[in-house]
């Protein structure tokens, strides 16, 4: 299409098409369970949990331009608040697990959150990998209460709404109720970033010292990203628990992180949809390539990843975009 | 009592080792703002080529150099490929790229020897008695080397040619341009003197723990603990902040594990950047 | 020597120079006046490959500037002097100089006499010269920065408001090297706003204004008829 063209489209007929290729991705999505293996069953709910991962950390990196190497925190606190909950309370409850998970997860976002007003840059990114560290190396040694490196193991919860009816989850409406979340979490993250909340964090990733001088309370525009994308990590980190019954430590090291922050930059920054991309593209590249080399698939992933951020600085999304404006 | 003798010389032996890592690092940051993710993994894959030389030809000193020249010359290589291109760009593109290569000479070095322990022996036989306690000779000689070569390190930048030009690269980029001094140059020089650096003090470590492919992280961790302590781009101060950081560790190792005794570094760290944000031995915020 | 034709540079999205030309050859002083940013600087940044052009071409003795990398020029013959100084401070005044000194194809013997030419130009530089840059005053930092392009033994010396923020003492000194230097044969671009040692150095004098050249004339002329002066500088 010709720029010309492009242009001549009102806004509606664009927000129109964006909503149908949304409802045509969540249709197929819905659809997914009952026409795959299971073995990619699982994967596409896989990728979906770690997108929403992706998604909560694009908060920060895309929206708010703090990089954070320390989601792994959050989605490990999630998970090992979920697993609290599911071990301790019986029957294990669905809703007292993401509670926990939420409240662990929080807790931590408070924690960084304060670190988050007092440094910039390089030294919130290097803090925040200390800290994932100090939490792995917490679960790690703590092995009373977290199993340290074994982890925990627990059963799955039912599914439960509000006492009425519940039953036990299959395969499919696990994936179904993972949607369900990861969607109303898009939805509701992709609100908060086009309020003009989400402007004010935009504009602080632009220019933080204007976004200070024209009067805004910087300070707390990022305790809030902060803790919005510790809420949405650890909220991953309760569906992962409940989708693999096991909470373990190598989640919280920050390899995790560093992985989070790669869907990221190949799915495209800022864009939220772009690290559901990244997730899938990484995770599909990786099961591609394990066929073949299943130690050293990181040596091509790696290298990809490098020539990414050379030449495809925007991820594939943006690429992507570019080309349809041309 | 015995304990505090063995935990200082250790404290103070890591710590050698741990600033010639840092002042590559230091080095690194101080003249184009780049995080080097990889570092600890280039100590890494010198620690392998050391072991190998030193399996092939049976000396130490051979294995040391050739180790430090070749991962010099891979940092180089790196530095032309993957970190020239963005210079200019956000620098969080620099922190991705050096993770990205980090990944991929862990796996390269997973590849290329395996995933069994490497073994470095020691240069020197033998222990060496303080009062009644003995301790291996080779950590302090060790000690001794890491020490030599951070000197020689300090002298270079001091009074050789090319130590003016790196200093005033670093001081003021644009200025040493028109003075003719060719930055590019300049900037993969000293990116392969951080990947010898960090090349010859995985070797030198080897005969601690024997060489692992993830040994390099901890260094990585450390080295970027002890470079924002010692006031980022400060020399002087990271020598310091390793062998503070050294042997608080060290220390703390005596009550608690290993393992936790890390988080005393981790806690150094944030109290620095929460109240001395500049370095802890840095005379006075600027 | 130096030729700038249609000049146009942009800093980032503002248009900083519009259609400059100046013209400077072998042996010339020529001035460069004009009031608090007009673009004198830029002009200088320009030639020095620090400010985008994005119209019309530099040329250095029949050499285009264009795609000449920044660290090249010094080599190609031309040396700045910018208006904050740019010491390196936390080197010393020697090893400042030897920036400079220490390029290809310096033997120790020319290095020496280099030296104790700028050190005969700028005794006060020898007595200091294992100071730390930041340590010496205004006028002496500015002296090291002359020596320091000096040092370099420049077809052209782009000198950027030398006398700014000195004492009359010392804008009286700096008047005596740039006669001197241009008694030794060395071409001088000269940015200025002090009038009267422009006037007084220069040979010809190129008056800007809103990032353009509005007036060009000999020194002499301008001495005589002091209300072009007048009008675009106000004085």
């Amino acid at each position: 299409m010709s720029t010309a063209a492009i242009s001549a489209v009102q806004p509606r007929t664009r927000a129109a098409g964006y909503w149908t290729a949304f409802a045509i991705v969540v249709a197929l999505l819905l659809v997914a369970p009952l026409v795959l293996p299971p073995f990619w069953q699982r994967f596409v709910t896989e990728i979906l949990i770690w997108g929403l991962l992706a998604m909560s950390s694009d908060i920060l990196i895309g929206y708010t331009g703090m990089v954070s190497f320390g989601h792994s925190a959050f989605f490990g606190l999630g998970m090992y608040g979920a697993a609290a909950a599911l071990l301790t309370v019986k029957p294990p409850s669905l809703g007292l697990a993401m509670l926990y998970g939420l409240v662990a997860a929080g807790a931590v976002a408070v924690f960084v959150a304060f670190f988050a007003t007092r440094l910039r840059d390089i030294y919130f990114a290097i803090s925040t990998l200390v800290f994932s560290q100090i939490f792995y190396v917490i679960i790690f040694t703590w092995t009373e209460v977290t199993g340290g490196e074994n982890g925990l193991t627990f059963r799955q919860p039912r599914l439960s709404i509000l006492g009425l009816w519940s039953d036990t989850f299959t395969p499919t409406t696990f994936h179904w109720f993972v949607l369900a979340v990861v969607v109303s979490s898009y939805l509701l993250v992709r609100r908060i970033t086009q309020s003009p909340f989400g402007m004010v964090l935009q504009s602080i990733r632009e220019n933080e010292p204007r976004t200070r001088a024209i009067g805004y309370h910087v300070e707390r525009y990022k305790i809030v990203a902060v803790m919005l994308s510790g809420l949405f990590a650890g909220l991953a980190g309760v569906l992962y628990a409940m989708q693999n019954k096991f909470a373990a430590p190598d989640f919280v090291f920050f390899v995790v992180s560093g992985e989070v922050v790669i869907y990221n930059v190949m799915g495209g920054m800022g864009t939220l949809v772009g690290p559901f991309a990244g997730a899938a593209f990484f995770l599909l590249l990786r099961e591609g390539l394990s066929r073949f080399m299943p130690e050293y698939y990181l040596i091509p992933v790696g290298i990809i990843f490098i020539i990414m951020i050379i030449f495809l600085p925007q991820g594939l999304l943006g690429f992507l975009r570019r080309r349809l404006n041309t | 009592m015995d304990q505090i003798i063995i935990q200082t010389l250790h404290g103070l032996v890591n710590g050698m080792v741990l600033a010639m890592v840092a002042s590559g690092l230091t080095l690194i940051f101080g003249i184009m703002d780049i995080v080097n993710f990889a570092h600890g993994d280039l100590l890494m894959l010198g620690a392998f080529v050391g072991a190998s030389v030193l399996g092939v030809t049976g000396s130490y000193w051979l294995a040391l150099i050739v180790a430090a020249v070749v991962i010099a010359i891979l940092g180089a290589l790196l530095q032309i490929t993957t970190l020239r291109p963005l210079i200019g760009r956000d620098p969080l593109t620099t922190i991705l790229a050096t993770f990205g290569v980090s990944l991929v000479v862990q796996k390269y070095a997973l590849w290329q020897w395996g995933p069994s322990v490497r073994q470095i022996s020691e240069p020197v036989r033998g222990d060496f008695t303080l009062f009644y306690l003995q301790y291996p000779w080779y950590r302090i000689v060790t000690a001794l080397l890491a020490g030599l070569i951070i000197a020689a390190l300090w002298l270079f930048l001091k009074y050789g040619k090319y130590g003016i030009w790196i200093r005033a690269t670093t001081q003021d980029r644009v200025m040493a341009q028109a003075m003719g001094i060719p930055v590019p140059l300049v900037y993969t020089a000293v990116f392969a003197i951080g990947s010898g650096m960090a090349a010859a003090s995985g070797v030198l470590f080897g005969p601690f723990a024997g060489v692992t492919q993830t040994m390099g992280f901890d260094f990585t961790l450390r080295a970027f603990i002890v470079v924002v302590v010692g006031g980022m781009g400060n020399l002087g101060g990271s020598i310091l902040a390793s062998i503070f950081v050294s042997l608080l560790e060290s220390y703390a190792s005596i009550l608690v594990s290993p393992a936790q005794a890390v988080i005393v570094s981790f806690v150094v760290l944030v109290l620095t950047m929460l109240f001395r944000p500049t370095g802890l031995f840095v005379p006075t915020p600027k | 020597m130096l030729v700038l034709e249609n000049v146009d540079a942009h800093y980032g999205k503002s248009h900083v120079l519009h259609g400059v030309s100046i013209e400077v050859r072998a042996g010339e002083v020529v001035g460069l006046l004009g009031r608090n940013g007009v673009g004198k600087t830029t002009t200088l940044k320009a030639i020095m490959g620090m400010a985008r052009r994005t119209g019309g071409r530099i040329t250095f003795e029949g050499r285009d500037l264009q795609g000449v990398p920044p660290h090249g020029l010094a080599g190609l013959g031309i040396a700045w002097v910018p208006e904050e100084r740019r010491i390196f401070r936390l080197l010393t005044v020697l090893e400042n100089l030897r920036t400079g000194l220490d390029r290809r194809g310096m033997t120790p013997a020319r290095r020496e006499a280099l030296l104790e030419k700028v050190y005969a130009y700028f005794p006060i530089l020898k007595e200091r010269r294992n100071q730390a840059g930041g340590t010496l005053s205004g006028g002496e930092q500015q002296m090291l920065a002359i020596a320091r392009a000096m040092v370099l033994e420049p077809k052209i010396i782009l000198l950027d408001e030398p006398t700014e923020g000195l004492m009359p003492r010392m804008v009286a000194q700096i008047q005596e090297i740039v006669h001197a230097l241009h008694r030794d044969g060395v071409t001088i671009l000269l940015v200025e706003q002090n009038v009267p040692l422009t006037l007084d150095a220069a040979g010809r004098v190129y008056i800007m204004e809103k990032g353009t050249v509005r007036h060009h004339a000999s020194a002499a002329e301008l001495r005589a008829d002091q209300r072009v002066i007048h009008e675009y500088l106000g004085i």
